[in-house]
């Protein structure tokens, strides 16, 4: 006979990755990344604004760049860390990984749309446009983020479940695949399309305005940084009280 | 060949599967037993390798290739014939000589007759008939089959009986129903899930 | 050999399916001709060659959603898929059968689209041929995947579209590109790089997708 059964105990199973969910190393981690963020911004806006040279051709309104380029790239910093969860959960089917990987395109797309604001912006003053497709990383970046706002069409549309862990993760990791290959794509259509207009960056940044770029992006990536410990320790709080609300059930 | 242990499947907020532990050796007939809702068609998907537990463990010590499954649905093209269909199934399980199982199958499970036609023209019944023969066409060593006298008629229930007191020998099997009494005399142990 | 018989017992399967049920293929080759005729009017007179252009390449990219969106259809509304992972072939070989039917269907439509176009716009030349036989691998390899993503969601045929668009943009870009400029050769040869990222990622994540 084969030892076959229902364990009597088999309600009071373990809930999970749960109460110990990592919130007291987490806070501490956050905060300090919150402190840091708080910090690198308010200074490197400072010098931006008071320290660095203003620009020879466009004069003060050039200083948006200081917020702009850190906001785009510590969007695409985002993606890639989606991606590199995503592609951690499929090799590990560790479902911890699913979480990392939302909260990180959240992340992104937060910043994207960050991105698109100030590139437009930026537009408005240099050349009176809100929007300019001959702008080509504001192009790129449209792209990607119909791309990413897609991922959570996706997510919300699907059940719970190792399925939807599984799809978001494939989709995270095409949606880096397609940043170069997007890259490349607007760059030729440029030759034939849409007319290239003149970049925004000389070929020669003085040092004083590399210095306060370079602070603004610290201060960008470790904002973007504090968020995503911040919702991700949410997230957890939220799976661990469904855990034990099903517990008592 | 299956064990389970702590075995959880959740669908999104609700529990089906909770805690489950088992053990099935190789050559036992397991039926698994208990009300609709109590979770029978997903142990035999978890167990098939049609979905991931979401708590516990599950080591299923088996190549896929010698794994018959049964579903609910009869898992068979619409468009195609049955002797398509099986000719697909033959294919794709590697066998060499599909044509005389095919064959075979069909005649044990009367359907010889028809073979050629659409199986979007056949009755609830004949398809679960073919669906058995899909499951047994590649011989497998262990079976699962979920509520597999569904549907079928006294005359369909005797071949199908008959067919798995034949392949009793040296197979494992799975067989989850909510009415045991047919296969009382087959079964090595019963699992009964609430 | 065997991956290559999966294949082609899985590919036979589908165009048998289509041959039979004569439902894609039909309604593909209806919507391109009425989306070219609903351009011809959408285009004011005397525009350029090439926004016909242009629209010929969204035309083809729609018609694919139309197909795109049935692909799994047969398997999605009857569970079949499970019939086809249970079994012991490699599931990379599900998605390369399903992507062959695809270009196919595409091939099929574009041979009605094009001449369509040649007589209601203006002539065809061979670069735009050439692309567009190189945006059918692109768009069935990206397709065939995303339609398998969208079979699991409850809103898979809204979803599809959204999850395809991003993707397609460099597919128009690269065919627009060919059809249009004085030298095609830097687009065709994009589009066969996108070709071949696209369906090697979509060729090695189809597992995931359609697994637990």
């Amino acid at each position: 006979m084969s030892t076959s059964s229902l364990s009597e105990d088999g309600r009071t199973g373990k809930a999970g990755p749960a109460f110990d969910f990592g919130v007291a190393s987490g806070r501490r981690g956050a905060s300090t990344l919150a402190l840091a963020a708080a910090g690198l911004l308010v200074g490197g806006i400072a010098l931006a604004l008071y320290w660095a040279p203003e620009d020879a051709d466009q004069g003060f309104s050039q200083k948006i760049f200081y917020l702009h380029v850190p906001v785009a790239l510590t969007a695409y910093a985002s993606f890639a860390w989606a991606a590199w969860k995503a592609f951690r959960l499929l090799s590990t089917r560790d479902s911890r990984y699913d979480l990392e990987s939302y909260t990180a395109v959240h992340m992104g797309v937060i910043f994207g749309l960050l991105t698109l604001v100030t590139g437009s912006i930026w537009a408005k003053i240099s050349w009176g446009h809100w929007w300019s497709w001959g702008e080509r990383q504001l192009v790129l970046f449209l792209i990607v983020f119909l791309f990413y706002s897609a991922y959570f069409m996706l997510r919300y549309s699907t059940e719970p479940g190792p399925r939807r862990e599984r799809n978001s993760a494939v989709y995270a990791l095409f949606g880096v695949a397609l940043i170069p290959v997007s890259f490349l794509a607007v760059r030729i259509a440029g030759t034939i399309l849409h007319p290239t207009v003149f970049t925004h960056e000389g070929a020669n940044l003085p040092w004083e305005m590399f210095l306060a770029f370079c602070v603004c992006l610290a201060g960008m990536l470790s904002l973007a940084g504090s968020l995503y410990l911040a919702e991700l320790a949410g997230k957890r709080a939220d799976v661990a009280l469904r855990d034990l609300r099903e517990l008592l059930a | 060949m299956i064990r389970a242990r702590q075995l959880s499947k959740r669908f999104g907020e609700k529990r089906v599967l909770a805690g489950l532990d088992l053990d099935v050796a190789r050559g036992e007939f397991l039926l698994v037993t208990g009300p609709n809702g109590a979770g029978k068609t997903t142990l035999l998907r978890l167990i098939a390798g049609l979905a991931a537990p979401t708590g516990g463990e599950l080591d299923v010590d088996i190549d896929r290739a010698e794994v018959g499954f049964l579903a609910h649905e009869p898992l068979v093209y619409r468009e195609l014939t049955a002797l398509e269909n099986l000719e697909l199934y033959g294919r794709l399980y590697r066998l060499p000589d599909r044509g005389e199982r095919t064959g075979m199958l069909l005649e044990r499970f009367g359907l010889w007759r028809s073979r050629n036609e659409r199986t979007a023209t056949f009755s609830r019944g004949m398809l679960q008939r073919l669906a058995l023969c899909r499951t047994f066409l590649h011989d497998p060593a262990l079976y699962l089959l979920d509520e597999p006298f569904a549907a079928l008629d006294t005359e369909g229930a005797d071949l199908l009986a008959r067919e798995l007191e034949e392949r009793r020998a040296g197979r494992t099997a799975v067989v989850a129903t909510h009415d045991p009494e047919p296969l009382q005399s087959l079964a090595t142990g019963r699992l009964v899930l609430a | 050999m065997t991956y290559a018989s999966d294949v082609a017992a899985l590919a036979r399967k589908d165009l048998l399916l289509e041959l039979r049920s004569r439902d894609t293929l039909p309604a593909m080759l209806l919507f391109v001709v009425s989306a070219l005729v609903v351009f011809h009017f959408a285009l004011p007179a005397e525009e350029s060659e090439r926004a016909e252009t242009g629209l010929l390449w969204i035309a083809i990219v729609f018609t694919a959603l139309l197909g795109l969106t049935r692909a799994f259809a047969a398997e999605r509304d009857q569970g079949l898929l499970d019939g086809l992972v249970l079994a012991p072939c490699d599931r990379s070989a599900i998605w390369l059968a399903k992507c062959i039917s695809v270009v196919a269907f595409l091939v099929v439509a574009e041979a009605v689209a094009l001449p369509s176009f040649a007589l209601f716009f203006g002539p065809v030349g061979w670069e735009l041929v050439v692309a567009v036989a190189l945006a059918d691998i692109g768009i069935a390899a990206v397709g065939t995947l995303l339609s398998a993503v969208a079979a699991a969601s409850r809103a898979r045929e809204l979803v599809l579209p959204l999850l395809f668009l991003p993707l397609a943009i460099p597919i128009v870009i690269g065919g627009v590109g060919a059809s249009l400029a004085g030298n095609p050769a830097s687009f065709l040869g994009f589009l066969a790089l996108y070709d071949t990222i696209f369906a090697i990622l979509s060729w090695a994540s189809f597992e995931y997708v359609v697994t637990e």
